[in-house]
């Protein structure tokens, strides 16, 4: 399992071009055409998160803005760095 | 898998906005006559979905965001509008996964099909050698199968599916499978012999015997992720540990099969009216019968174990598969006919009623897989008779 030492908060993230995302009453699918692999967000905070990435200069403030309190960080670090080793999330340039 | 609430299993049990894993049978045509056909095809039906009907049910699939189908028949590929359907599909962001016997997977569609990252494909293989798949799947059909695959691999596909039903013939060749994927950079899908369709008449004869269920659960537990199952030995989770999945009957509320008529079941397994939610062609379309049918809505509620609620592997097993104990005449809420812990044999031995099928698309007369014949063993005439219809009662 990756640890949240695998995922830097403080760069720019963003869902892989090739994934689909499905809310769903527990939280959301999410579907990777490359890599044909599901996955699972199982909150609705951890989605909100996810949809804020494309437009956050850095994941910590995706989290913020997306209503994340300081003491369920590192739980949610942990959830992204798992996306992001099944390339459901990639790291984007700021600027972009 | 990522948060903290509960675990994904007992969220699913309550249904999802739509399904994960639609399988959709295009049509009931094929070139084959599989003794264990699932869903008792040969011969088309007329009344199978239009190009423009296919095309709607694709647009909501699209709107319902269904990531993607898997493909099936029937030979799907064998309907004049097969690579039609499928670019709009991928066109309108449903990937397609389709399963085919190889027929039509010539050197110029493999690579068609290596071109597109939104397709894969299955191919079905029943036995390693000639002799064990062609009992099943017809005779020339192992040939058909591996000129499929070296054309896929030949045109660069990678990661395609060779697509196994395990039977008691097959099980002592799972290493033999595994070596024919490897050989074309494929990957190995299991999945279990059903007592649907066509499979009713044959399960008795091939199902795998229970020590054979051992040997499969210990070679899965072996082989981990790297071999696909379609979550469907769920049964054998029973044996001890969880198998690789979800472990859990998503019939209803993951799964469910649009067959080549715009019915819609609660599996691909089940094809019987029993477990008919509706058409496609009705008013609401598919979601309203995927979000509303009362039969869908029960198969939702929360599940009472039945005789197996006291059995300890109750959580993991969960009684098994619904369709293999509704085609072999047991009871819904007991134990499944392969329950490893024995519970179904008892139950199997005390022979029951076997429900009627529904629909039968077999094809009629001719088969084209191998038909016993007697040769006649008439005394001659005489010893010196020359006549070639000596004897012969000519009317």
């Amino acid at each position: 399992m990756p640890t949240t030492s695998d995922f830097d908060l403080d760069r720019a993230w963003d869902l892989h071009p090739q994934v689909s995302v499905r809310p769903e009453p527990f939280g959301a699918l999410l579907y990777h055409f490359g890599t044909r692999q599901l996955s699972f967000l199982k909150d609705r905070g951890l989605l909100r998160v996810v949809q804020a990435l494309a437009t956050a200069p850095t994941a910590r403030v995706a989290c913020r803005t997306s209503g994340v309190g300081e003491d369920d960080v590192l739980r949610y670090t942990r959830a992204l760095a798992v996306l992001a080793q099944s390339s459901m999330l990639i790291e984007r340039q700021p600027s972009s | 898998m990522t948060g903290k609430t509960g675990r994904l299993v007992d969220l699913f049990e309550l249904g999802l906005d739509a399904p994960i894993c639609l399988t959709w049978e295009l049509t009931y045509a094929c070139n084959l006559s599989c003794t264990h056909c699932l869903s008792s095809s040969g011969r088309r039906d007329p009344r199978e979905l239009s190009t423009a009907e296919a095309k709607s049910v694709i647009d909501e699939l699209e709107a319902m965001q269904v990531f993607y189908v898997n493909i099936g028949g029937g030979e799907p590929t064998v309907r004049p509008d097969f690579w039609e359907l499928l670019d709009y599909a991928t066109a309108h962001h449903v990937g397609v996964k389709f399963s085919t016997n190889g027929v039509r997977i010539t050197p110029e569609a493999a690579r068609r099909l290596a071109a597109d990252d939104y397709v894969d494909v299955q191919i079905s293989l029943d036995g390693a050698t000639p002799e064990v798949n062609d009992a099943v799947r017809g005779h020339g059909s192992y040939d058909t199968a591996l000129r499929a695959m070296a054309n896929l691999a030949d045109a660069g596909m990678k990661n395609f599916k060779l697509s196994v039903v395990c039977t008691r013939h097959n099980i002592p060749q799972l290493d033999a499978f595994r070596e024919i994927a490897d050989r074309y950079g494929a990957q190995l899908r299991l999945t279990r012999l059903r007592p649907s369709g066509r499979g009713a008449d044959v399960w008795d004869d091939l199902h795998p015997l229970p020590e054979q269920q051992r040997e499969l659960y210990d070679w899965l537990v072996a082989h981990g992720e790297t071999v696909l199952t379609g979550d469907s030995f769920f049964h054998l989770s029973a044996f001890g540990g969880k198998l690789a999945g979800l472990n859990l009957c998503g019939a209803g509320r993951v799964v469910c099969l649009i067959d080549p008529v715009g019915d819609v079941y609660a599996c691909p397994f089940a094809i019987h009216d029993e477990f008919l939610a509706g058409n496609v062609r009705d008013e609401g379309g598919f979601a309203e019968v995927w979000r509303e049918s009362e039969l869908f809505v029960r198969l939702r509620e929360p599940q009472q174990g039945g005789a197996c609620a006291s059995c300890s592997f109750y959580d993991t097993c969960k009684g098994g598969c619904m369709a293999a104990k509704f085609f072999t005449g047991l009871p819904l809420d007991g134990p499944d006919p392969e329950c490893v812990q024995g519970h179904g044999e008892s139950l199997l031995a005390g022979r029951r009623e076997v429900p009627a099928p529904s629909g039968d698309h077999s094809h009629r007369g001719a088969a084209s897989h191998p038909v016993p014949i007697v040769i006649g063993s008439r005394p001659p005439v005489s010893a010196c008779e020359q006549s070639p219809l000596a004897g012969a009662r000519v009317r």
